[in-house]
């Protein structure tokens, strides 16, 4: 600091400044993080259920973290459709295997990778798109038998959750 | 000042007025800004009635605050009450629903009266130099106003509420690697709900108020400049311009009047033909109406969000499209301010208006076919206008000289 180019006042100021101002930073962190879920939010209620009574083709909505959770018991061509489609034809390439645990029950959320509409076609009258799977009605996004995102402005297949059989009829999600 | 005052603080202790007035004036100089703002303010005495809509907007703002703080007295801010209260104030609480269908459909004319207002600014070419600021404080209560609207919509809890808020926020989820974790932060939950009701409705007011704060530096920067007026040209002398009031304190209130007998009309005769029925139903996550509309204002940036076929792609051209109208002011590059002496660009800023009300019409379609196709041709008007047609057009077009504000007045009555 000889040449006194930066003399000591300027530099008292920048270090005081640069001070302050990660003093604030670190103000806002709680403020900001008590935004986030709460702990009784995100303690995960996770959601056990018995699929006997559906039989091949029907579909069942269960509730899991506030979001709707499509459990399908696929047909015979169902399975055939989602394993015989190519991967190229695929905007959010996937695998059917990749998404099942067992070929018969596909489980997805139920919500629209676009703006989080609920699809359309968990009953036998809904209109299943053009690719046998759901429709959102909102902004016109087609997913296949396996929830994959075939047509529409929807950028991802629909999310499959954490879940496990606890027997071979029996799920927990979460 | 003199020069034992080189600051001149004691100049604020010399009112002009006596007794109380003048007590309070030389401590709190109140009374004197206010007699020099909005008594003798020199105002082009051109003006037409498309400068009445600031005042009329600003009435509306008023009207919306009123009337919220008394909703704010019956209104229960939770997923589980927050319908209910609605339909309480509507049923049970005196005078319940006039005061929520008034506060309801003063939105809608907030909006009306807002839209006029930047189609008066755009066509009379406001916005350009010295009053760029006036212009970016319009926009950002411009903005301001669509986010206050959007969380007070949600607030009634009804179906329409729930997935309209559900879509909105939704559109965070487009940011890059973020999206998702901003999306949580600010709904407090991973779906809409319980928390997003209540803070929704803090951050409803909280906007409110912040338009006021931003109101105040609308005028304050438009009060450096001056009002624009029909010509574009700037009064030469006292001769051009006439007192704040009585002149256009009479003018204003008399459009004001005119405004809101309409909205008086729409109020005791048709309160719900700017809502939408589903949002008498109650919320519910599992089901999804079969057909989302937003708002009617928020129709035309709908259709843009709409029109671009990528997620991350339609939240950019949405939240840009009024974003890119605050450049406009350095993107034009005419020197005539007025679309009375400019023969192409008027046009093109008339074209503007009418591709807004064709979006607006757009957005309440369905997304499909021939819909989607205009949706787009509008989009691509939108942006060409503010970044083609702007700085082209003010370049090679030949405008005619501006008149006068006398001599505007002189052949208006020949």
């Amino acid at each position: 600091m000889s040449d006194k180019k930066t003399p000591r006042r300027d530099f008292i100021k920048l270090s005081a400044m640069t001070l302050g101002g990660v003093g604030a930073a670190s103000l806002a962190i709680p403020f900001i993080s008590s935004m986030n879920p709460g702990k009784d939010t995100l303690a995960l209620a996770s959601t056990e259920i018995d699929l006997t009574p559906l039989e091949e083709g029907q579909s069942l909505t269960v509730i899991w973290r506030g979001k709707p959770v499509f459990i399908k018991h696929r047909t015979k061509k169902d399975i055939e459709d989602a394993k015989n489609t190519s991967l190229t034809e695929l905007p959010d390439a996937e695998e059917d295997s990749a998404r099942v645990q067992n070929d018969k029950w596909l489980v997805v959320l139920g919500v629209c990778t676009h703006l989080g509409c609920v699809p359309l076609g968990q009953k036998t009258s809904d209109t299943k798109g053009d690719y046998g799977g759901w429709f959102c009605p909102c902004h016109g996004s087609h997913y296949d038998t396996s929830g994959r995102i075939r047509k529409g402005p929807a950028p991802t297949n629909l999310p499959v959750p954490p879940y496990v059989f606890l027997s071979d009829n029996r799920i927990k999600i979460g | 000042m003199s020069s034992n005052d080189p600051q001149g603080y004691k100049k604020t202790l010399n009112s002009p007025y006596t007794g109380f007035k003048g007590w309070i004036d030389s401590r709190l100089p109140l009374v004197r800004m206010m007699e020099a703002e909005y008594l003798k303010f020199p105002v082009p005495k051109s003006l037409n009635y498309f400068w009445s809509f600031g005042g009329i907007a600003m009435f509306c703002l008023i009207g919306l605050i009123l009337t919220g703080i008394f909703l704010g007295f019956h209104y229960k801010p939770s997923a589980d009450d927050a319908f209910d209260s609605v339909e309480r104030i509507m049923r049970d609480v005196s005078f319940g629903w006039l005061i929520r269908y008034l506060h309801a459909n003063l939105v809608s004319f907030f909006f009306i009266a807002t839209f006029i207002h930047i189609f008066r600014a755009l066509y009379f070419g406001s916005y350009k130099a010295p009053r760029e600021l006036v212009y970016i404080f319009g926009l950002t209560m411009f903005m301001l106003m669509m986010a206050t609207a959007f969380l007070g919509y949600t607030l009634p809890w009804g179906q329409m509420s729930y997935w309209g808020a559900t879509v909105i926020t939704n559109l965070f989820s487009a940011i890059p690697v973020v999206g998702d974790a901003i999306l949580t932060l600010l709904l407090g939950d991973f779906t809409v709900g319980d928390a997003a009701v209540n803070r929704f409705y803090v951050l409803h007011w909280l906007l409110a108020f912040a338009i006021v704060g931003l109101v105040i530096f609308h005028v304050i920067t438009l009060h450096m400049t001056g009002s624009n007026n029909p010509t574009g040209s700037e009064p030469q002398s006292w001769d051009e311009t006439v007192s704040f009031h009585p002149y256009v304190t009479i003018k204003d209130l008399n459009a004001t009047i005119f405004f809101f007998i309409i909205l008086a009309f729409i109020l005791f005769y048709y309160p719900n033909i700017l809502g939408h029925s589903d949002n008498y139903i109650k919320a519910n996550p599992m089901v999804t109406p079969a057909h989302i509309v937003p708002e009617w204002y928020f129709l035309p940036f709908y259709a843009i969000l709409r029109a671009i076929p990528d997620k991350l792609g339609g939240v950019l051209a949405m939240f840009g499209s009024i974003l890119a109208l605050g450049l406009l002011p350095w993107l034009d590059t005419s020197k005539v301010r007025s679309c009375l002496f400019r023969p192409v660009w008027r046009y093109c800023v008339l074209l503007f208006a009418i591709n807004f009300l064709v979006l607006m019409y757009m957005g309440g379609k369905p997304a499909e076919g021939i819909y989607v196709l205009i949706s787009r041709i509008g989009t691509a008007y939108w942006f060409l206008f503010i970044f083609v047609l702007a700085p082209l057009v003010g370049f090679l077009e030949t405008p005619r000289q501006p008149l006068s504000i006398t001599n505007y007045l002189k052949s208006k009555k020949a």
